[in-house]
């Protein structure tokens, strides 16, 4: 019963892949003006433009060159740049590794944090500290991304001359100039990810604090402590942990936002400038590794509440 | 037939109104708000006030570059007084942020609007119809779900590069598939209640069980969620203006300003802090008022004991 869940939630995720990339490369290939176009630009004649489209494989269908667009994604071809003709492996390389030291970064950092904090505001509800909580967490998910990095500059580098406003990295930095250029962007998104996450933790504890068997614990007389570390946390881990995977997965629009702000080398800065110069086949690469990478934590997500529901695990 | 409708309607106020003389009617559906609840529609009633007549009472023009320098602090010259500075081109921030609330609220109005019509349109369809219908377009929107919003919205300018039109289109399309999934499971539960099975046996048409059954029964939590798809439209407009891609300057818009004069923060300018103030307490403001509203429906033993 389980087993099949999982399995029939990792065709689904599949599935979904398979729908992102043909939407992807339809909404990338309709445009006028081909790769062939590209590499010869202004010396191109009829003539080679033809030969090289051959040779590309650019005279067969759509579908064809779908398939043959989708095989080299997976063996990492990822094809040519619109602006000097490099190849998008090479721009992607560095750019990626960087993205995702931040994000695995802001992870480490939100998680224990943001349940900390939401077990603690759901333990004295009503109190002016959960208020606190739940007014400033709401406020924070209220406001854009970049209003948030925008108070963080104008108050710890420009007021306080804490730390640099931007994060832009030469590659010979040491530990300590690394973590102070990263600080920023860091500080930014742990804010962002992290308030919704804690209300959403603290809602989940709430939820099931209205379930019946809590309601006998309460009649019971069990301590309001005990009731939820040992009640209502145990039931609330798997909405929990199906918050975080969500939670990673909204990462993605911050880290688009963040980058920018802070100038920071990363993959999302890429696709930025690709979007701006319209050099589809980078931006075509640069969406699928975020939709990919999406789609597979909110598939992790799904799992993860199929795993943690003991109703599914111990099948009757 | 209206005459029909109004006596049909009086005959149901009449009976409500019998019914709520017993000790255990029903609470009347009123929407009591809290001080920060009331606040709060104030401050969403002041920016709605704003667009209609804001670019009639703002000191300059959007695009009059009329102030002494770049990023000056609040100062007067011969054409008037610049209350909060001037931004990167010299022109007036204030001014700039009353008119930018027309781009930026009417743009997030315009596509949650349009998101709406589609969305409940094709929800309630689904829902009614049922079928292959149901199948063909749940599969779509799960797609479109499926996909971080703020990377579709890329994807687009990508392909059509950047106007109103296609931001609206875009913001609309993507947000109707979440109003599209509500409205569906609104509609498949209304569907299966006892008074639309009695309609049907009543031989009423599948408009009229859509007009005078499902859609005021889906009406309220339809209507807080406006509000909360608001929001996210609003985020995701000017997100991507902050970005250099949403709306295109010299038009005034909230997040294209912050990012116009992010490098004054370095000077000390405040002019990039105002614009991004503006949407927070539009948003905000917005989504307490959804708190006030949703808090009220609902209650537990639970809540009132811990």
């Amino acid at each position: 019963m389980m087993m099949q869940m999982v399995l029939q939630r990792i065709a689904i995720g599949f599935a979904t892949l398979i729908v992102v990339s043909v939407i992807v490369f339809l909404m990338t290939s309709v445009l006028p003006g081909d790769v062939a176009q590209i590499i010869l630009g202004q010396s191109a004649t009829p003539e080679t433009l033809a030969a090289l489209r051959k040779e590309l494989g650019m005279d067969q269908p759509g579908y064809m060159r779908y398939f043959s667009w989708l095989g080299n994604m997976f063996t990492g071809d990822l094809g040519i740049s619109k602006a000097g003709g490099a190849t998008i492996e090479s721009l992607i390389g560095g750019r990626l590794s960087n993205t995702m030291v931040m994000a695995g970064l802001v992870a480490l950092i939100s998680i224990p944090i943001s349940i900390a904090l939401g077990l603690w505001a759901a333990m004295h509800p009503g109190t002016w500290l959960d208020r606190f909580v739940t007014f400033g967490t709401l406020s924070t998910i209220s406001v854009p991304e970049f209003f948030i990095a925008t108070i963080l500059v104008l108050i710890l580098a420009v007021e306080l001359h804490w730390l640099p406003s931007t994060a832009y990295l030469t590659g010979e930095e040491n530990f300590f100039e690394l973590l102070g250029a990263l600080a920023m962007p860091l500080i930014t998104l742990v804010i962002v990810v992290s308030a919704q996450m804690i209300r959403m933790t603290r809602a989940g504890i709430l939820n099931v604090m209205s379930s019946p068997y809590i309601e006998m614990a309460i009649l019971k007389g069990v301590p309001k402590r005990r009731i939820i570390l040992r009640h209502a946390f145990f039931n609330a881990i798997g909405p929990i942990v199906n918050v975080i995977a969500l939670n990673l997965a909204y990462l993605v629009s911050g880290v688009v936002i963040v980058e920018t702000i802070f100038s920071y080398p990363g993959l999302a800065k890429l696709m930025i400038d690709g979007v701006q110069t319209r050099d589809l086949p980078l931006v075509q690469a640069c969406a699928m590794i975020f939709c990919g990478t999406y789609v597979l934590l909110i598939l992790l997500a799904d799992i993860a509440s199929i795993l943690s529901n003991p109703r599914l695990r111990n099948p009757k | 037939m209206n005459e029909n409708k109004s006596t049909k309607e009086e005959a149901v106020l009449a009976e409500l109104d019998a019914f709520a003389e017993l000790p255990d009617a029903p609470p009347k559906r009123r929407i009591k708000l809290s001080w920060v609840g009331k606040l709060s529609v104030a401050v969403v009633a002041f920016w709605l006030v704003m667009c209609v007549i804001g670019p009639s009472i703002a000191p300059f023009h959007e695009m009059d570059m009329d102030g002494d320098d770049g990023f000056m602090d609040a100062h007067s010259n011969e054409y008037g007084t610049f209350h909060l500075g001037t931004d990167y081109l010299g022109r007036d921030t204030l001014s700039r942020i009353i008119f930018g609330a027309r781009n930026t609220i009417g743009i997030s109005l315009a596509s949650t609007i349009l998101a709406y019509l589609m969305g409940i349109t094709l929800g309630i369809l689904a829902a009614v119809k049922g079928g292959w219908i149901d199948m063909g377009i749940s599969r779509i929107n799960d797609a479109i779900l499926a996909l971080p919003t703020i990377m579709l919205g890329l994807i687009a300018i990508a392909w059509l590069g950047s106007s109103i039109p296609v931001l609206i289109g875009t913001a609309s399309i993507i947000y109707a598939s979440s109003v599209f999934r509500i409205a569906r499971a609104l509609g498949q539960d209304i569907m299966v209640q006892d008074f639309v099975e009695a309609a049907k046996a009543r031989g009423e048409g599948v408009w009229w069980i859509i007009r005078s059954e499902v859609l005021p029964n889906a009406a309220m939590p339809l209507a807080t969620d406006f509000g909360l798809r608001l929001v996210f439209v609003v985020l995701f407009i000017s997100s991507l203006s902050f970005l250099g891609l949403g709306v295109q300057p010299p038009a005034s818009d909230w997040g294209s300003m912050v990012r116009e004069n992010l490098q004054g923060l370095t000077y000390g300018s405040y002019a990039a802090i105002w614009p991004a103030f503006a949407i927070a307490t539009f948003t905000i403001a917005i989504n307490l008022i959804v708190d006030d509203v949703s808090a009220k429906s609902g209650g537990s033993l639970a809540k009132k004991m811990v």
